[in-house]
């Protein structure tokens, strides 16, 4: 079987961005890696879309041309994109197609998402009694976090400052002004200890990869990268998720571990072989837990780290370097394709003034959303 | 006093003057399930009314649908809320009420409390439950 390439990479910038849809910012990053790879429409042999609020992917065919391919939706969530990657990679690992496109896109409306109880399998009062929130769930899991490993909120606000100080080296990104740290802890409490700082909002945005088999990755382009491993998993009994009208008293794991574990055992790596990571930081205190449930390190040592800016740029591992969730927004669908977008231009060495010094060659992502789902992935030079 | 009925049906025992939660226990595993789930393996069960905070937020906004509340954005009075560790059983997600933000500490003791939510279109209280500090602050 043959490994898998990233030949191509495309992205819209994340944001707002009047008059246009999230199908034609979809269009846009399809395009950009077309022309990234120096192919035609033509040449795409298959694909995996999706968005969660703006559309079908293969409606896209309209722009992009009526090749007559397979084009195929994916709905799954906070992991729509990295379920169309790894059904990419799945594709063409089975020999069944070689050359296919992953693409994610989205355009949500102002302020935080409405909840629809029935969606989610649980009763109309949990929602009509204002329990059914994101927000709440987030600051509930780290207010536990912080009290059971000594985390504290200056952590929390170092954290969306480091977002914010690595979006204004972005051009794609949607905040790119930095913030100090005092604003941020001293900004409007929307969950506590949680402040409208250190939260990601939904947004807009679109981003495309093309991946071929490896052994043909050289006709395409000089600096192939490739993708060592990607799973997916949904939550085990005993994980604290979003929209849980009641939890297991006995604690488990969350579903990022196992998706954290079946990545590195695929690519044969370890956490200490990793240059870079992407964490899920729907708000400050997710990627600080991410750190520990992705093994990165313990609970509790995250303290030290973001006190000693062990995750920055310049740091022993720079986390979000393109600005999260925190900077880029959460357009669902693109989001963790975005991830993967960054550690693509990290490892090509193309990130600008944002590049991560010392040739990075390995690089990790990490998605994680409702209802309690997770995917990562490793690449390689 | 006007009438009141339980915003839900089977989630608390109503009228009563002790009530208490409605749970389920899965007779296979075990384990506690709330609210009650219907199969064949599940028994409904009263829960505990006393438990401890495992943790909690508050809810600074004003939410959108479903929401229910009838404040408008100009008088919503934050709440918080937070999860009840119901000994041996398991932990519910609740408002909390007769404690402020700054009173709150994970692992106080809190008990079940039955309150007016909301009134319907016939001018009943709708009733919902919530945990309340079981000590004076």
């Amino acid at each position: 079987m043959s490994d898998v390439a990233i030949i191509g990479i495309g992205i819209h910038p994340f944001g707002r961005t009047e008059g246009m849809t999230g199908l034609q910012q979809g269009v846009h990053a399809a395009r950009e890696a077309l022309s990234d790879a120096e192919m035609e429409w033509g040449d795409i042999q298959f694909a995996f879309g999706g968005s969660s609020a703006a559309g079908n992917a293969d409606a896209m065919v309209n722009d992009l041309g009526l090749t007559g391919i397979p084009f195929m939706n994916v709905s799954n969530g906070c992991a729509t994109g990295g379920s169309s990657l790894l059904s990419a990679y799945t594709t063409i690992k089975s020999g069944q197609f070689d050359i296919g496109m992953a693409v994610g896109f989205d355009k949500h409306p102002r302020g935080a998402f409405n909840a629809d109880p029935e969606a989610s399998g649980l009763e109309r009062w949990y929602g009509e009694t204002g329990l059914m929130l994101t927000t709440q769930f987030f600051g509930m899991k780290i207010q536990r976090y912080m009290h059971d490993y000594g985390i504290t909120s200056d952590s929390l606000a170092i954290v969306a400052e480091k977002a914010f100080n690595n979006a204004s080296l972005n051009p794609n990104a949607w905040r790119r002004d930095p913030v100090s740290k005092d604003t941020i802890l001293n900004a409007m409490m929307v969950s506590d200890p949680l402040t409208k700082y250190m939260f990601c909002s939904p947004g807009e945005g679109a981003v495309a990869l093309i991946m071929c088999r490896a052994d043909i990755a050289h006709k395409f382009t000089s600096k192939p990268l490739f993708l060592k491993g990607a799973a997916f998993r949904s939550r085990p009994l005993g994980s604290f998720e979003v929209f849980s009208p009641s939890l297991e008293i006995e604690r488990g794991p969350s579903p990022t571990v196992g998706a954290s574990e079946a990545t590195f055992e695929m690519a044969g790596m370890t956490r200490e072989d990793i240059d870079i990571a992407q964490l899920q930081d729907t708000e400050s205190g997710a990627e600080i837990m991410h750190m520990a449930e992705n093994g990165f390190c313990k609970d509790g040592d995250q303290e030290k780290l973001l006190q000693d800016g062990d995750t920055k740029l310049n740091g022993k591992l720079p986390v979000n370097t393109d600005g999260g969730c925190i900077a880029n927004g959460e357009p669902v669908g693109a989001s963790g394709l975005r991830q993967v977008y960054e550690n693509c231009v990290q490892l090509r060495g193309a990130a600008g003034k944002r590049q991560v010094q010392g040739n990075p060659k390995t690089a990790y992502t990490h998605v994680y959303g409702a209802p309690g789902i997770s995917a990562c992935t490793i690449v390689t030079t | 006093m006007s009438n009141q009925k339980p915003i839900a049906d089977n989630l608390f025992t109503w009228p009563s003057d002790k009530p208490k939660l409605l749970g389920s226990r899965d007779s296979e595993t075990g384990r506690y399930f709330f609210p009650a789930k219907r199969s064949n393996t599940h028994e409904q069960v009263e829960l505990s009314t006393k438990g401890t905070l495992w943790t909690w937020t508050v809810q600074r906004f004003m939410p959108k649908t479903p929401y229910i509340g009838t404040e408008n954005p100009e008088d919503f009075e934050p709440y918080p809320v937070g999860y009840i560790e119901l000994p041996g059983q398991i932990m519910v997600e609740s408002r909390l009420s007769g404690v402020k933000a700054e009173d709150l500490k994970i692992g106080m003791e809190m008990e079940l409390s039955i309150e007016p939510f909301v009134k319907n279109e016939d001018g009943e209280d709708l009733m919902m439950f919530s945990f309340k500090p079981s000590k004076d602050l």
